[in-house]
């Protein structure tokens, strides 16, 4: 057991640091804090020439849905650099338990995200003067872990697919692009054709963004409890799946020889 | 002029074959006029979705300039051409603005693909107002745009993380130069910086020829930024050359 957590916490934490460098500020700010919040602001700039939502519709869904960067790239890089830098197969020769090896790699990611949605909440709040009871923070950035937790599930799925194709980047920027307009970060579901609320009801966000406006609202946790719960749920399948599609393409690659090969 | 245009149509023909320009310039302009369109259709303000597009499809012109001539420099450097570009007889600058002008003229797939989105997807009218100003408010637009291209190569080679700078300007471009926004919605210090920028011209030399008013003035202001841009560019192309010979860095990254 001792080991497994050494391989979760310290395995995960160093994979981090070495392969993503987003502990460099030059990076971080630009990317990660700075991005989300114009983002923020141009939505909501865009519902206001628009007539259509509040400004607090956009600085909760885009807040979240910004999650998406660091954990949709983060997890789908980390592994996909392994194979790059040619450290993968010394990491799939090893006894290391997988389940230790690949969440571990997903724990940085979920704080990280948790952070940057917290900062891009946070400013544009601050920035476009929404007013939010502050008894709704601490729910609210409950939510955000929960949405946080949800996506780097589908991070450790599209880090599946990243074995498979070359352009991870482009993989990862479609993924963040399906989010934005299937979530009901800018658009409210209800709006959205019936067909696209049928595929925003399969995609982690969707849930987390609902919640976390209505407790913008006012409501209670435990009135947004069950969406919450929904969300972890939908991390969980992602995740799940994620694994089981990263064990296979292990096995498939040691039968085929294709391990260091997209 | 033939230096010019072999070099504009081999970066063109390059930066057409990959995937992430054609994701910058065609995917996400998609994405972005998607929800702009289902926006402007819940909301309550009058607006016609070929505003959308046209905006939309900018967007896409930018982040393909921005990200394209952002790094151009340092591409070059990963690739092991910038020493045999800046060692051949041609001066540097003019083999490095029809590469800037190939990443402004990606973007017209941006256009194109918001433009025939619209058609098939919203049912967007695609009635211009002046069809022969709006053939040439594009081309002044890519002019614009490139030649800014030539400004933000010669100046990101100094960051280190240039893509993490061209992060950094995706968003705040979009937002201050009206693509999407009006200016007059946004705080009053906004208006002065919009007008230093060439897409806050080029979108409404494209707007105006489109939707009905005098582009004229907006394709001038494109051509006149032009010619500043190049200017600035041509000094600090200049200044990176000799920093890069003196220091002896030219294929450091």
């Amino acid at each position: 057991m001792r080991v497994w957590l050494r391989i979760f916490f310290v395995g995960g934490l160093t994979s981090y640091r070495a392969l993503f460098g987003f502990l460099s500020p030059a990076i971080f700010i630009p990317s990660l804090l700075v991005a989300p919040v114009f983002q923020v602001l141009l939505f909501a700039y865009i519902g206001r020439s628009a007539g259509a939502q509040s400004d607090e519709f956009y600085v909760v869904g885009n807040a979240i849905q910004y999650a998406s960067i660091p954990c949709v790239f983060a997890m789908t890089q980390l592994i996909s650099e392994e194979r790059q830098n040619r450290t993968l197969g010394f990491i799939l020769v090893s006894p290391a338990p997988r389940l230790a090896l690949f969440l571990g790699r997903a724990l940085p990611v979920i704080v990280n995200a948790w952070f940057v949605s917290a900062f891009a909440f946070a400013v544009g709040s601050l920035l476009l003067d929404v007013d939010i009871q502050g008894s709704a923070f601490a729910p609210i950035a409950l939510v955000g872990a929960a949405a946080a937790f949800s996506c780097t599930g589908l991070g450790l799925f599209t880090a599946g697919i990243g074995l498979l194709v070359r352009e991870t980047a482009v993989l990862s920027n479609v993924v963040f692009g399906l989010l934005l307009v299937f979530t009901g970060a800018n658009v409210a579901i209800e709006d959205l054709p019936g067909w696209m609320q049928g595929v925003s009801a399969r995609l982690p966000f969707t849930r987390a963004i609902e919640a976390a406006r209505r407790l913008a609202d006012g409501e209670s946790l435990a009135d947004v409890a069950g969406l919450v719960a929904a969300e972890v749920l939908v991390g969980t399948i992602y995740a799940v799946a994620g694994f089981l599609f990263l064990v296979t393409l292990e096995t498939q690659s040691r039968k085929r020889a294709t391990l260091e090969r997209a | 002029m033939r230096l010019f245009y072999v070099g504009w149509k081999f970066h063109l023909k390059s930066l057409t074959l990959s995937g992430f320009f054609i994701l910058v310039s065609v995917l996400q302009p998609l994405v972005f006029a998607t929800i702009a369109f289902y926006m402007w259709k819940a909301g309550k303000s009058p607006g016609t979705l070929l505003y959308v597009a046209l905006g939309a499809g900018l967007m896409g012109m930018w982040s393909a300039t921005l990200f394209g001539s952002g790094g151009a420099i340092q591409w070059q450097r990963w690739q092991g051409t910038l020493e045999i570009l800046v060692a051949a007889p041609p001066r540097f600058l003019w083999t490095i603005v029809p590469l800037t002008l190939a990443t402004s003229t990606v973007g017209l797939y941006a256009i194109v693909a918001t433009l025939f989105w619209g058609r098939v997807l919203f049912g967007v009218p695609l009635d211009l107002e002046h069809p022969a100003l709006f053939v040439l408010a594009l081309p002044a637009t890519v002019l614009g745009l490139g030649l800014l291209g030539l400004v933000l190569a010669s100046t990101f080679v100094l960051y280190r993380h240039a893509n993490a700078f061209s992060n950094l300007l995706e968003y705040p471009v979009w937002l201050v130069t009206g693509l999407l926004v009006p200016v007059s919605l946004l705080p009053g210090f906004v208006e002065p910086l919009s007008w230093v920028l060439a897409p806050t011209w080029g979108v409404r030399a494209i707007r105006e020829s489109a939707l009905g008013g005098d582009p004229l003035a907006a394709i001038g202001m494109c051509v006149l930024l032009s010619a500043i841009y190049l200017g600035i560019g041509a000094l600090t192309m200049a200044n990176f050359e000799r920093l890069a010979r003196q220091r002896a860095t030219l294929s450091l990254t």
